[in-house]
C-alpha cells in the first residue's frame, strides 16, 4: 500500500481514538424527531441481532471514554480491512470476467 | 439519521430493501468495470475514515447533534457508484456490529445514506462544475453537494416515516427538514476542507472529475 493511504488510514484511526470519545452526546436528527414526535420508544427494542460491540461502547471496559476509544478502533481497522476484502473480490470479479472473454475469443478462433 | 428497527413497516422496509439493494448490486456492476489497482486500498481507506468520522457528533443547536455522513466525499474522491458500495459497506458493518441502524431498516438506511446521499450529492457536484470554472467550481459545488445530499436522505427518510405511520407528513418531513438543513452546513464545511486539501496535495489520487 503506498504511503499516502498509510497516511490517510492513520488519519482515521486518530480520528477514532481521539475524537470520539468527546463526540456530542445530544441526540442526532432523526432521534431528536423521533423524541419531539413521540415515537422514540418504538425504535428501542432488544434489536434482531445481537451485535457485539453495542452503541459504540466496547464490552468489559468501565470508562466511557475509553470504551468509545477502543470501539473506534476496532471499527475503524475492521471497516478497512472489510471494505479493501470487498474491494479485492470485486476486482477478482473484473479479472475472471475478462479472462473469460479472452477465452471465448481463444476458442472461437480455435 | 440510521434508522432503527421498528420505527419501518414491513411494506416500507421491504420496498426500500429492493430498491436500495438494486442499486447497490448495480454500482457493484458499474464499479467491476473500471476499479484499479490503485483504488483497491483507497476504498478501504476511505470507508475506514468515514466511519471513524461518522462517530464524531458535532453539536448544532437547540440540543441536537450530527456527524458527517460522508457520501460525498467519497463520491468526489471516488465516483458515486464506488462511494455507494463503501457507504453500504459501513451501514451494514454499523447494523451489524455496533446496534447503529436497525437490521430491518437497513434496506432504507442504505437507501438513503448509500444511494440517494452519493447521487443527489454528485449530481449537484457536476451541474455546479459545468457552471463554475476549475477549483472555484469543485469546491463550491463539493460544498453545495454535500449539504443537498444530507438534506435529501433526510428527505427520504421521513418519507419512509411517514409511509410507515410513524408521525403524519405534515410533521415529519418539516421536522426532519429543519435539523437537517443545519447539519449539512457542518456536512459541507467538514467534506469541503478535506476536498480542498487532498486536491492541493494529491491531486492525482482525486476522481478524474475534481480540479486542483
Amino acid at each position: 500500500m503506498r504511503k499516502e493511504f498509510w497516511i490517510l488510514l492513520i488519519v482515521a484511526v486518530a480520528v477514532a481514538l481521539f475524537l470520539s470519545p468527546f463526540a456530542s452526546p445530544y441526540p442526532d436528527g432523526l432521534e431528536r424527531v423521533a423524541a419531539d414526535k413521540g415515537f422514540l420508544e418504538k425504535g428501542e427494542g432488544p434489536g434482531l441481532v445481537q451485535s457485539p460491540i453495542p452503541d459504540y461502547a466496547f464490552p468489559g471496559i468501565e470508562n466511557e471514554r475509553v470504551a468509545t476509544a477502543v470501539a473506534g478502533l476496532v471499527g475503524t481497522v475492521l471497516t478497512f480491512g472489510v471494505m479493501y476484502g470487498i474491494a479485492v473480490l470485486i476486482k477478482k470479479g473484473q479479472v475472471n470476467r475478462e479472462q473469460a472473454i479472452q477465452q471465448t475469443r481463444e476458442s472461437g478462433q480455435g | 439519521m440510521h434508522i432503527p428497527d421498528g420505527f419501518l413497516d414491513p411494506k416500507t422496509f421491504g420496498t426500500a430493501w429492493v430498491l436500495g439493494g438494486t442499486a447497490v448490486g448495480f454500482a457493484v456492476a458499474k464499479t467491476k468495470k473500471h476499479l484499479g489497482e490503485r483504488q483497491i486500498p483507497f476504498m478501504g481507506v476511505m470507508a475506514a475514515f468515514i466511519f471513524a468520522a461518522q462517530m464524531v457528533n458535532f453539536p448544532i443547536a437547540g440540543g441536537t447533534s450530527g456527524h458527517l455522513l460522508g457520501a460525498v466525499l467519497a463520491a468526489v474522491m471516488l465516483g458515486p457508484w464506488t462511494a455507494s458500495i463503501i457507504m453500504a459497506t459501513i451501514l451494514a458493518l454499523q447494523a451489524f456490529i455496533f446496534f447503529d441502524g436497525g437490521v430491518t431498516a437497513l434496506g432504507a438506511n442504505i437507501l438513503n445514506m448509500a444511494v440517494i446521499a452519493p447521487f443527489a450529492g454528485y449530481w449537484t457536484y457536476q451541474v455546479l462544475q459545468r457552471l463554475l470554472p476549475g477549483r472555484v467550481g469543485t469546491l463550491v459545488g463539493t460544498f453545495a453537494g454535500s449539504w443537498v445530499s444530507v438534506v435529501m436522505a433526510a428527505l427520504a427518510c421521513a418519507v419512509e416515516l411517514a409511509f410507515s405511520g410513524m408521525a403524519p407528513w405534515g410533521v415529519v418531513l418539516p421536522a426532519m427538514l429543519s435539523w437537517h438543513v443545519l447539519i449539512g452546513i457542518g456536512e459541507g464545511v467538514i467534506t469541503t476542507a478535506i476536498v480542498s486539501y487532498v486536491t492541493q496535495v494529491r491531486p492525482d489520487l482525486v476522481y478524474e472529475t475534481a480540479k486542483a
